[in-house]
């Protein structure tokens, strides 16, 4: 009954959608204030219909109701409660469930808080979430219905996938969907928008903190999907530029810089139609993942489903959303007019450069994306793309990123001079290039990405300091840290977000350049050394899991006689599912990890042991998280607040007159 | 990330194994280096995009042990790398060649880079060569002056 009743809310949450897409567009364009006074009810509605339709979901996940379809092939009586609930967005269609509800969130948000904004532009932007909400349920309810019941339930269930068993599943997708489907925000204000042929620093200033948003959340989700297989898969890689990897960055590296255009329409009201197209585009690309994800065309280990009739589903909802925006750009993009004025060195062009080079890398990451399919369809030719060629064709961006960033951020805005703004700097360089010949000597020149990596992160974070320090001008130390707290909160946001990103530099350069690893076969007893530890293989035994049992190794980690860490990495079997996990041992530390994995016993006597000293991988996260504080603190502005502030109170004089 | 869906495909055969294994490691560290750092560019067919390096998969281990098998038979970097080429094609190289139609692979991004700059610096020319926009009139500004000070009440 509870499920009859998610499945009747899903579809009645399409037939709003489809009103909502139409119905106030209407009433924008004839100005009927009835019609487009719909928008708002009916995205509320929607987005409660489909959160009642997520909750019957969820129950039978809860309640194992095995007459359901996709409960008995995910999830089973002895699954662990956490992934019996995490268990309703491990699989396609539960996952799609997750998506429109985020998506319907969004519009109910944009209809809460838009009180402020013009009323036909708020009738658009509901009316396009409507109809990228109607597509989605559409592809649901056709293709993808997770409400489909078995004439003969089964016993149990087939439990879900041992490797997705893990707290990882429980906030990773959440939060990597709340910032794909944000950006449908952006794209829905770049859509309506463009139908008025209106672009100001109003609409700037409405746009980004849903930008800011959707990034925020996108970055949490990255950082934690790449912390999920650091920990998960045994050996401490972190990312691997898989193609689904690849659909989540893409949509990173555009709203970035979305992110960064959007504030010279907001402050200086230029760049607008580019603004425009990456808004467009941002939203293009979490399709485009959508479609990478969804269809397995692009052939990852990743899909969970490689339904072509889903693949074309997608391929023609992106056609039609990304087609038409781009369409609607071409035909109105020349009325949108530009009036600030900046010269050749000024913010903005420092901005410019910034969108240049985040545009231009998220160019070359979507080319060896889909280049395998290019080949193969055009010249037969059956190729692979992998890590290689994105590290080398994407790094330099990255490094033109950090040296260009501090400058970039303290440039004033419409004329700068150069020489003026580069002067501050010299300290910071000096600090750089110490830092980079320390890291050279300590490591003894094993290589040259290392030192490097140490210099930009150094002069990143140096820069952001520098400018802080600059911005609370001249006086007393207690006066200059008075002004130093007043600063604005986006000052602080994007200091903080800029020092992440030299933070998550220095990590992934240690990380990947001085890691120390070390393969073996170890009796019991044995000890042996791993840089500065010595470990020893102490004891194995069998322990019994909820719908598991494990084989957990017991090992002593000891510096100079004193012990550092008793470490228990595990080897589990899900008879079940009939599948077996590695379950690594990690000790983290803020100088570096201790990573430890144990393997199969040997023919010879004695067990497989791999270990690892993984030097710094916790600041990778920390860079990451910062940027992440960076995108909170911004969007906590006084500006995004005043506006809010500004109607209330003009509501109440209506009401007092 | 994707290694958590790569065992996902390969465990309904096996329970995992770590990828390189004590027993087919050499004992010359020189040639197991050159051993680890070829296998890292080199693609386990059967779980793709990962490399012989990371893969639990048993073919990723034959490849491991006839590359250093290879590497132990005297052969160079390039020639051992172009006998498991000449063995299993082109889709075995994690890092694509710069043969025919990859050049557009690797030049996409330089190309697309200096177009990008040319269109930034010619708008930013324009930009900077635009007339700005006329100040305000006394009349308007009085009026800004009244609207503000309206709203603070």
């Amino acid at each position: 009954m509870i499920v009859e009743l998610g499945h009747y809310a899903l579809i009645l949450a399409f037939v709003i959608a489809t009103l909502q897409a139409i119905l106030p567009m209407v009433g924008a364009q004839r100005r009927d204030q009835v019609l487009m006074a719909l928008a708002g009810p009916a995205a509320t509605s929607q987005f409660f219909l489909i959160a009642i339709s997520f909750g019957a979901l969820t129950y039978a996940f809860v309640t194992s109701d095995f007459s359901l379809r996709l409960v008995v092939n995910n999830s089973h009586t002895l699954k662990p409660m956490l992934y019996k609930v995490a268990g309703v967005w491990g699989n396609h269609e539960g996952s799609l469930l997750l998506w429109v509800l985020a998506l319907s969130f969004y519009g109910a948000l944009a209809h809460w808080f838009g009180g402020q904004l013009p009323a036909r532009l708020k009738a658009r932007v509901l009316a396009v979430q409507g109809a990228i909400g109607s597509a989605f349920l559409a592809f649901m309810l056709w293709t993808s219905n997770p409400f489909l019941r078995l004439a003969s339930p089964p016993m149990n269930g087939h439990d879900l996938n041992p490797l997705l068993q893990d707290p990882g599943l429980a906030f990773h997708p959440p939060f990597l969907y709340l910032g794909y489907v944000g950006l449908s925000m952006a794209f829905a204000f770049a859509v309506a928008a463009l139908i008025e042929g209106r672009v100001d620093a109003a609409w700037g200033r409405w746009v980004r903190p849903w930008t800011l948003t959707a990034w925020l959340f996108l970055t949490i989700g990255i950082t934690m999907g790449s912390l999920w297989a650091y920990y998960e898969l045994g050996w401490g890689g972190f990312w691997f530029w898989d193609p689904v990897e690849n659909a989540s960055f893409m949509p990173w590296l555009i709203a970035t810089a979305l992110l960064h255009s959007a504030i010279v329409v907001e402050k200086r009201e230029s760049l607008k139609a580019w603004t425009i197209l990456l808004a467009i585009l941002a939203f293009g690309f979490s399709l485009v993942g959508t479609f990478i994800v969804r269809s397995g065309v692009i052939t990852s280990v990743h899909a969970f489903a490689s339904d072509p009739t889903r693949g074309v589903f997608v391929l023609a909802i992106l056609a039609v959303f990304v087609g038409g925006a781009l369409t609607l750009f071409a035909l109105r993009a020349g009325a949108l007019e530009a009036k600030g004025v900046f010269a050749m060195v000024s913010r903005e062009t420092g901005l410019v450069v910034n969108n240049l080079l985040l545009t231009v890398s998220c160019f070359v990451v979507f080319i060896g994306t889909i280049w395998p399919l290019v080949a193969e369809i055009l010249w037969n030719r059956a190729l692979s793309v992998g890590a290689p060629f994105f590290n080398a064709a994407f790094m330099p961006f990255a490094i033109g990123l950090a040296i260009v960033l501090p400058i970039g951020a303290v440039l004033p805005w419409k004329r700068a001079d150069l020489g003026r703004a580069l002067k501050p700097f010299a300290g910071a360089l000096a600090l750089t290039v110490a830092a980079a010949l320390l890291a050279y000597a300590v490591t003894g020149g094993v290589s040259t990405l290392g030192p490097l990596g140490v210099a930009l992160a150094v002069w990143l974070v140096a820069g952001v300091a520098m400018d802080l320090w600059q911005r609370c001008g001249r006086g007393t130390l207690a006066q200059r840290l008075g002004r130093l707290a007043r600063l604005p909160r986006a000052d602080w946001g994007r200091a903080m977000a800029h020092a992440g990103f030299g933070v998550a530099i220095f990590g992934i350069v240690s990380v990947t350049t001085w890691a120390v690893e070390d393969i073996r076969v170890v009796n019991v007893g044995e000890s042996y050394d791993l840089g500065p530890y010595s470990v020893q293989l102490v004891d194995l035994s069998d322990q019994t899991g909820p719908n598991y049992t494990a084989q957990v190794a017991e090992l002593r980690v000891t510096k100079d006689g004193a012990e550092v860490a008793v470490m228990h990495p595990a080897k589990r079997t899900y008879p079940i599912a009939g599948m077996a996990t590695n379950e690594a041992a990690i000790r983290p530390g803020i100088f570096g990890d201790i990573y430890l994995v144990v393997g199969d016993a040997q023919d010879g006597g004695g067990y497989a042991v791999r270990s690892y000293l993984k030097p710094f991988a916790l600041w990778l996260w920390l860079g990451g998280l910062m940027m992440a504080l960076g995108g909170t603190l911004s969007l906590s502005d006084r500006r995004f607040r005043v506006a809010a502030g500004a109607r209330r109170s003009s509501n109440i004089a209506v009401a007092a007159e | 990330m994707k290694r958590l869906a790569a065992v996902l495909a390969l465990a309904l055969l096996a329970t995992p194994a770590l990828a390189v294994r004590p027993d087919e490691m050499l004992p010359d560290p020189g040639l197991e280096a050159r051993a680890r750092a070829l296998s890292q560019g080199l693609r386990c067919l059967v779980c793709r995009n990962e490399s012989i390096d990371d893969s639990d998969a048993d073919l990723a281990h034959d490849l491991r042990v006839l590359l250093r098998s290879r590497l132990t038979a005297g052969d160079s970097d390039e020639q051992a790398v172009a006998y498991i080429v000449a063995r299993y094609g082109e889709f075995v190289l994690l890092n694509p060649t710069t043969q025919g139609a990859n050049l557009i692979l690797w030049g996409a991004g330089p190309a697309a880079l200096l177009a990008g700059a040319w269109l930034a610096l010619s708008v930013t020319r324009r930009r900077a060569r635009a007339p700005e926009a006329a100040a305000l009139s006394p009349d308007d500004q009085a009026k800004v002056k009244a609207l503000m000070e309206n709203t603070r009440v």
